[in-house]
């Protein structure tokens, strides 16, 4: 896994917390919608996270993250809507829901691997909208019609706007969950979670409990999901089955491919990259129908599918993965002109950044 | 009584759709071992192709003929193009470029033809005979043609020279090639009946759903129930299967209305087609996989 550079990572962070402060003195370039984008990208950021931490950590396929994120999303809506509760503490709750829904669908998964899990939880994504509209449910759901909520509004005073709110709410929900993520897969668990998916057999006869730990990391992965279907429910303030179709865990799985399967940086990327696909295809799609007048629905889905078979030929570890190979590939060319001993480029070619810092 | 015969001639046409696409994605499954997520998807965008040719004034089976072998022609380039370079990839790449494939399909049919719902004209007379108010005369004819064009497939794998080159492709790869057959075009091949299969069914079940880019949808799911339930890796299974679960889907329902029609409480009925199917899925994964006319694989370690 790339390691990223700690004084990297301070930078970009102090970066993401300082802009949007910025807004008073430029209202163009920060503007409350653009806030609002990131805020949405933060999220989708999370939800990929889930997905990556089954499949690109566990080696466990899923095309119906999709579910756990309209799970958490409801649980968040009906709870505010139905309990008053603040936006706040549905998001423990929203875990907490996800990670029991996860966790039980889980124990079937135990049984199914590589294409037969793909199916079931293919099937899953399928029927997620239906499930929501069941009539006995209606009461709490909403039925067709969904959740209207209201959005977070600034506590305490603050002298901010309700985008920018959101936006270090949403910022600091997703420090926290990447921080736990990158001390879960470093810890011993962790481990055991890459062993099952590089060899299952093998982590068996290690003594780790592929069982247990298949199913807890789905649910952990549904939790982190669902948690990012609870925050996208406060942030936009309505919920409505038919957005929680197939192409919402197929949005997943392209976060998943584009940014890395297997890299918690990747997840960032995967999100910043659909939602920002998704917003200037709609924006080109009515360029073209209004100003060029021709009848051409262009839908993100076209560029997304593409992608989707065009990296699995080229990079299949995705960008940040395929960036990483790069760098890694210069800094070897780079030495071996440099004629250095014969040990050390092995060596180094792990850690590009200290090597680079050596010459 | 007369209410359940007709749920149960209606449900064995919805089964002849769901036959048709599982055999699809059998036929597929059986020579690659891969489940093709874009089945309905291709299936939708030939109902299409046939929708434009009609629009250009061709009749209703020059239109049918020509899409099947449009779509026999595009299953054939996809494969050559797009899963030739995947062969020993890994399990995931194959998944996601299925899924590329799907959102491909589907947001360009949106493109060219728009979101718009379309109405889909049926080939068959309106008018009523024998055993009419039984089962409606385009459900019978769904059944009849699905139930020809199955025959033909047999014919062909059964009696043909080419056919029995399929079928020891997709047996033992290397004994096939051993003896002479091209299994590289053989797979081609089959993905190209298996598009054409899938068009057959998606232009028969179009004047029923209506034509639209998601139309598909639930068909594939109910498709997947029917491979499964039929055991994925067994063409006539999965024929068996499509018919067993259509006509289970109908009667599901039908029992749903008359629970509630008894005791006034709802618990299932057509709104829940989705979640029958995925409960069939999950269930048939979990306790039979490898469905009733299924061998069952048994791996070494």
């Amino acid at each position: 896994m790339p390691s990223f550079p700690k004084k990297w990572l301070v930078i970009l962070i102090g970066l993401a917390v300082i802009v949007p402060l910025f807004q008073p003195v430029l209202p163009d370039i920060v503007s409350d919608y653009r806030l609002f984008l990131v805020s949405t990208m933060i999220i989708a950021a999370i939800a990929v996270l889930g997905l990556n931490l089954l499949t690109g950590f566990n080696g466990q396929i899923s095309l119906g993250h999709g579910a756990f994120y309209a799970v958490g999303a409801y649980t968040a809506a009906i709870l505010m809507d139905h309990a008053g509760m603040p936006y706040y503490a549905t998001l423990p709750c929203a875990a907490v829901v996800c990670f029991i829904v996860g966790y039980l669908f889980g124990l079937p998964a135990l049984k199914l691997e590589g294409h037969y899990l793909a199916l079931a939880t293919f099937a899953l994504a399928l029927a997620v909208p239906q499930i929501l509209k069941y009539k006995w449910l209606e009461g709490l759901t909403g039925g067709v019609q969904g959740i209207v909520l209201s959005k977070p509004e600034v506590p305490f005073g603050l002298p901010l706007t309700e985008d920018q709110w959101l936006y270090y709410y949403c910022l600091a929900v997703m420090l926290v969950l990447f921080w736990a993520a990158h001390n879960i897969l470093r810890s011993r668990s962790g481990r055991a979670m890459m062993a099952i998916r590089d060899y299952a057999i093998a982590a068996d006869t290690m003594g780790i409990d592929t069982a247990l730990y298949k199913t807890v990391t789905f649910g952990i992965s549904a939790a982190y999901t669902g948690i990012a279907g609870a925050l996208s429910a406060s942030a936009i303030a309505f919920v409505a089955p038919d957005s929680f179709n197939i192409f919402l865990s197929i949005k997943f799985l392209i976060g998943l491919v584009v940014g890395g399967i297997g890299s918690l940086a990747g997840s960032v990327v995967g999100g910043i990259f659909y939602v920002l696909v998704d917003n200037s295809a709609q924006a080109l799609s009515t360029f073209i129908k209004n100003d060029l007048g021709l009848q051409f629905d262009l839908s993100a889905y076209t560029v997304f599918g593409i992608l989707l078979i065009l990296l699995m030929y080229l990079m299949p570890m995705g960008i940040v993965g395929g960036v990483y190979l790069l760098i890694r590939k210069i800094s070897t060319v780079g030495r071996s002109t440099a004629a250095a001993p014969a040990g050390e480029p092995q060596r180094s070619a792990t850690q590009p950044a200290e090597a680079s810092k050596s010459h | 009584m007369e209410q359940f015969l007709q749920q149960l001639a209606s449900g064995l046409a919805n089964g002849a759709i769901y036959a048709c696409v599982a055999l699809a994605l059998v036929m597929i499954y059986v020579s690659t071992d891969h489940i093709n997520f874009a089945q309905g998807e291709m299936a939708m965008f030939s109902t299409y192709i046939s929708w434009q040719l009609m629009t250009w004034g061709l009749s209703f089976w020059v239109a049918f003929v020509l899409a099947v072998l449009i779509s026999f022609a595009l299953g054939v380039l996809i494969e050559r193009v797009i899963l030739r370079p995947l062969h020993n990839a890994p399990v995931l790449s194959v998944v996601v470029v299925f899924i590329g494939l799907l959102a491909i399909c589907n947001s360009m049919a949106g493109a060219i033809w728009s979101y718009l719902i379309k109405e889909f004209p049926s080939p068959f007379p309106k008018s009523s005979f024998g055993i009419a108010g039984l089962i409606g005369p385009h459900q019978l004819g769904v059944v009849l043609v699905t139930l020809i064009v199955l025959s033909l497939l047999f014919v062909f794998f059964r009696f043909t020279p080419l056919g029995l080159a399929m079928r020891a492709a997709a047996q033992n790869p290397q004994m096939a090639r051993l003896v002479g057959v091209r299994v590289d075009w053989m797979l081609a091949l089959g993905w190209g009946l298996a598009a054409a299969v899938g068009a057959v069914a998606g232009i028969m079940v179009a004047h029923i759903v209506y034509l639209d880019p998601n139309m598909m949808g639930g068909i594939l799911l109910y498709a997947f129930a029917s491979a499964l339930v039929g055991g994925i890796g067994n063409p006539g299974g999965a024929v068996i299967g499509g018919f067993i679960v259509g006509v289970l889907e109908n009667m599901v329902a039908f029992a749903g209305n008359q629970i509630e029609k008894v005791t006034g409480i709802y618990i299932i009925g057509n709104g829940e087609k989705l979640t029958v199917a995925l409960i069939i899925v999950i269930f048939v994964l979990t306790v039979r996989p490898a469905g009733l006319f299924g061998r069952v694989v048994v791996k070494r370690v």
